[in-house]
């Protein structure tokens, strides 16, 4: 004789929740980080565990903390240029041009289209560089490996193209104040376009594997949902605030370096979701092929970086060697630096990871007074303390890697 | 849209408000005591919903103020930034108004002013280090701070033992060359801070 | 230099050799091979080196890089990246070293099991890099002994793969039974 017995599931939070009003032990300390694989570099979480369910997180930062707003304090503004590079480094283009841009509006020089259009295209390259491993290292957080090779197959194409712009796989360097470091190569254009051509079939073949997938499904959807007062309270930037329904982009809503001649939508998502965040990410690389394509079409011709400004961009190489003029000028820009007028500005630039900002206090001279770097993911993060209690533990890691941080940004 | 209008009618609500010069963004200098209600006001009233950094500045040692705060919020509605000023009036213990329970965003900024600058934030819920362990004794951004750092302990006794590994000075001879922002043209080219090694000179051992 | 001695015995086997009556034997001709245990030991080391990618920065970048699909680490045997000190052989150093980060990477060099190696990607992690400044300490070497050095900022993934190869010949000429009567002194408790 045998008698069956119905077990139902139920919903899973309230599970978690029934399960730790049985267990009245006590609470569970746990350190996750700084060296961890999901905390993606050196964060640490010291968390409060009921069971399997996290009742307090605290962040700790500061493990990757470099001091590089005391090194701009004592560089012109062209020696920090290779230190954007590395604030981050999933996105080392689009952190020179925020920098230039920022050391720019000190100015009031003019920056020729062509320079504009160089930006603008270096710029989404980054974003789809940065968005790509923030799409293989989610779904390698959520469990499956595979994403991660069909992403960083595409990351090595945009690297060879990298490369042959500047001459480093990510630490770029390319831009200066006032101009970029070299004019495209010959042809190089061309090859963008082949890769942007192809790239909509390796973005269908890592959703093939993961938009669907019922594994990572359950694993996102309705996990680390953010509302939009939290978001905004917060200080979230980026594709992790747009996933929340708020429709802020600042390549619309405060253009710069030429974006508004370009059509793009920005995605917004709904619930704020780990699995919303995912998607905004997607749609944004689309969208990211879409500028680039257009970027291409029009290709401004001309010069390349501003001329007129004689004592901010040091002349290109042919000329210093041929010219006395010009050789003075690279001599006195290599000393002395740049020649910024005194005051103050704040720049913000839609980076992938968020807004990047720069705040610089310059009382004239090659050397910034002082410099702030508003980092997208120190503020991204900020959030985890209101967001991780209520999750399970093993919400965290994709709750982690939907968040898409860099520590070398956010520790700066 | 930030406009004249829109500054003038915040210069009228708030007359404790003294309008800046700047190249961007509309900038106000505000008294530290009224920080508060303004900021909450600029919120609720004004939409600036969003605070996106908040930071200060070291006037340096001579200054008859030495530290100053700076808020940069953005809003939704006018589409654009807004810069708010505070000076501390002690150098010695310089504080200032936590602004973390009307944003949270500011709770990390100021636990990263206070790590970096000695700025105390008043009602702040977590005033802790965020960036330099715990036990650091310096603020590294003070202008009176060097760039290569000053001799400290390693906060692990037990690595210590092990490794006699300190928190030393780090080498500022043979590079990097770093420009000084003041003096004559000779003075002012990048050079080594430490020129102990020199061309001229051999390197020490 | 397994297979060396392995070579010099087949062509040597018409003659008569009375010492090696014990490990050479011809009725198990072709299974046994004399060899010294230095090489036996050092052999198997060498080809499954298990990283422990410590990665700190932006060479960790790198690392994956090395470590997918282009540049593909597995060819040496080292695709086995292992987040558990516990359960590898080699600490791949990629990345800044603060003095905050310090006490943690001795730590973890301390619960990884003997023997092991570190490798010292890029000019952070050897030098302190570009990084002169009150928080970065200025090479992980004060903390660990580091094997290889790999120079870069950072390295391109060639360059850590032959920083492995050259780990790899220096496991080779260890004198690995010796160093197992050593004991593993200087540990963190």
């Amino acid at each position: 004789m045998s008698t069956t017995k119905e077990i139902s599931i139920g919903d899973i939070g309230s599970r978690g929740a029934e399960a730790s009003s049985k267990l009245d032990g006590d609470k569970m300390a746990l350190n996750v980080g700084p060296s961890h694989p999901t905390t993606h570099g050196v964060l640490r979480l010291i968390m409060e565990l009921d069971g399997d369910l996290i009742e307090k997180c605290e962040p700790v930062l500061g493990y990757l903390h470099r001091g590089d707003e005391k090194i701009a304090e004592n560089m012109t503004y062209n020696q920090f240029v290779p230190y954007t590079d590395r604030l981050d480094y999933l996105a080392p283009l689009a952190n020179n041009v925020a920098y230039a841009l920022t050391v720019e509006k000190l100015t009031n020089i003019d920056i020729p289209p062509r320079c504009q259009a160089i930006r603008v295209l270096v710029c989404e390259m980054a974003r789809i560089s940065s968005h790509l491993l923030g799409m293989g290292v989610f779904g390698m957080d959520a469990g499956a490996w595979t994403p991660f090779m069909y992403t960083f197959t595409e990351r090595e194409k945009l690297y060879t193209l990298f490369e042959e712009l500047t001459g480093a796989r990510f630490t770029t360097s390319y831009t200066r104040i006032g101009g970029v470091a070299r004019d495209i190569p010959d042809g190089w254009l061309g090859r963008v376009e082949s890769f942007v051509d192809q790239l909509p079939k390796a973005i269908a073949e890592v959703e093939k594997l993961l938009t669907r997938n019922r594994i990572f499904l359950d694993r996102t959807e309705g996990i680390g949902e953010i509302s939009k007062e939290d978001a905004l309270a917060y200080g979230l930037t980026g594709p992790n605030l747009r996933a929340c329904g708020i429709d802020l982009d600042l390549r619309k809503d405060k253009p710069y370096s030429g974006y508004e001649q370009y059509e793009f939508d920005v995605p917004i998502g709904t619930r704020g979701d780990c699995y919303d965040r995912y998607l905004v990410r997607i749609e944004e690389v689309l969208q990211s092929i879409r500028i680039i394509k257009q970027v291409i079409k029009d290709f401004p011709t001309g010069a390349w970086y501003a001329e007129d400004a004689k004592k901010i961009f040091a002349p290109p190489k042919e000329k210093v060697l041929t010219s006395m003029e010009e050789l003075i000028q690279n001599f006195m820009i290599v000393t002395e630096g740049p020649q910024i007028p005194a005051g103050e500005v704040y720049f913000e630039a839609e980076n992938p990871k968020g807004a990047l900002g720069f705040y610089i206090v310059s009382k004239g001279g090659g050397v910034p007074y002082r410099m702030k770097i508003r980092a997208p993911s120190f503020c991204n993060l900020s959030i985890l303390e209101k967001l991780a209690p209520g999750h399970f533990l093993s919400d965290i890691t994709v709750i982690l890697g939907s968040l898409d941080f860099v520590m070398g940004e956010c520790d700066r | 849209m930030i406009d004249e209008d829109f500054t003038k009618s915040l210069l009228q609500k708030h007359s404790y408000l003294t309008q800046q010069d700047s190249v961007d963004w509309v900038t106000f200098e505000c008294v530290p005591e009224k920080l508060l209600s303004f900021v909450e006001s600029l919120r609720d009233t004004e939409g600036f919903e969003i605070l996106v950094d908040l930071t200060a500045i070291d006037h340096g040692e001579g200054a008859d103020f030495r530290y100053s705060t700076v808020i940069h919020l953005y809003s939704l509605v006018q589409r654009g930034y807004l810069r708010i000023h505070s000076t501390c009036t002690d150098n010695d213990k310089p504080e200032m108004p936590s602004v973390s329970s009307i944003y949270p965003a500011a709770n990390w900024h100021e636990r990263e002013t206070f790590d970096m600058f000695g700025i105390h934030f008043s009602d702040h819920p977590n005033l802790k280090r965020i960036l330099m362990w715990d036990e650091y004794p310096h603020f590294p951004l003070r202008k009176d701070f060097p760039l290569a750092g000053i001799d400290t302990p390693l906060p692990a006794d037990d690595v210590v033992e092990v490794t006699q590994a300190s928190v030393e000075p780090a080498p500022m001879m043979g590079g990097p060359f770093v420009s000084s922002n003041s003096g004559s043209m000779s003075d002012s080219e990048p050079r080594a801070k430490d020129e102990s090694w020199t061309e001229k000179k051999e390197k020490p051992v | 230099m397994g297979f060396a001695c392995f070579k010099r015995l087949v062509r040597n086997k018409h003659m008569h050799m009375t010492a090696s009556d014990v490990a050479y034997n011809g009725k198990v001709e072709g299974d046994v091979v004399v060899t010294r245990a230095d090489a036996v030991i050092n052999w198997i080391r060498q080809h499954s080196v298990w990283p422990m990618p410590m990665g700190l920065a932006c060479c960790a970048i790198e690392l994956m890089a090395s470590a997918a699909s282009r540049y593909d680490i597995s060819r040496f045997g080292m695709e086995v990246m292992r987040f558990s000190p516990r359960q590898s052989d080699c600490m791949i150093v990629a990345g800044t070293v603060t003095y905050k980060m310090a006490e943690v990477v001795r730590r973890i060099y301390d619960q990884m099991g003997d023997p092991k190696w570190v490798v010292a990607m890029g000019a952070c992690a050897s030098t302190g890099g570009m990084y002169r400044s009150y928080s970065v300490m200025q090479g992980v070497d004060n903390i660990v002994p580091v094997d290889v050095y790999v120079s870069g900022c950072p390295p391109r993934p060639e360059a850590l793969l032959d920083a492995m190869m050259k780990l790899q010949d220096k496991i080779g000429n260890e004198s690995s039974v010796r160093n197992l009567r050593k004991t593993s002194a200087g540990a963190v408790k």
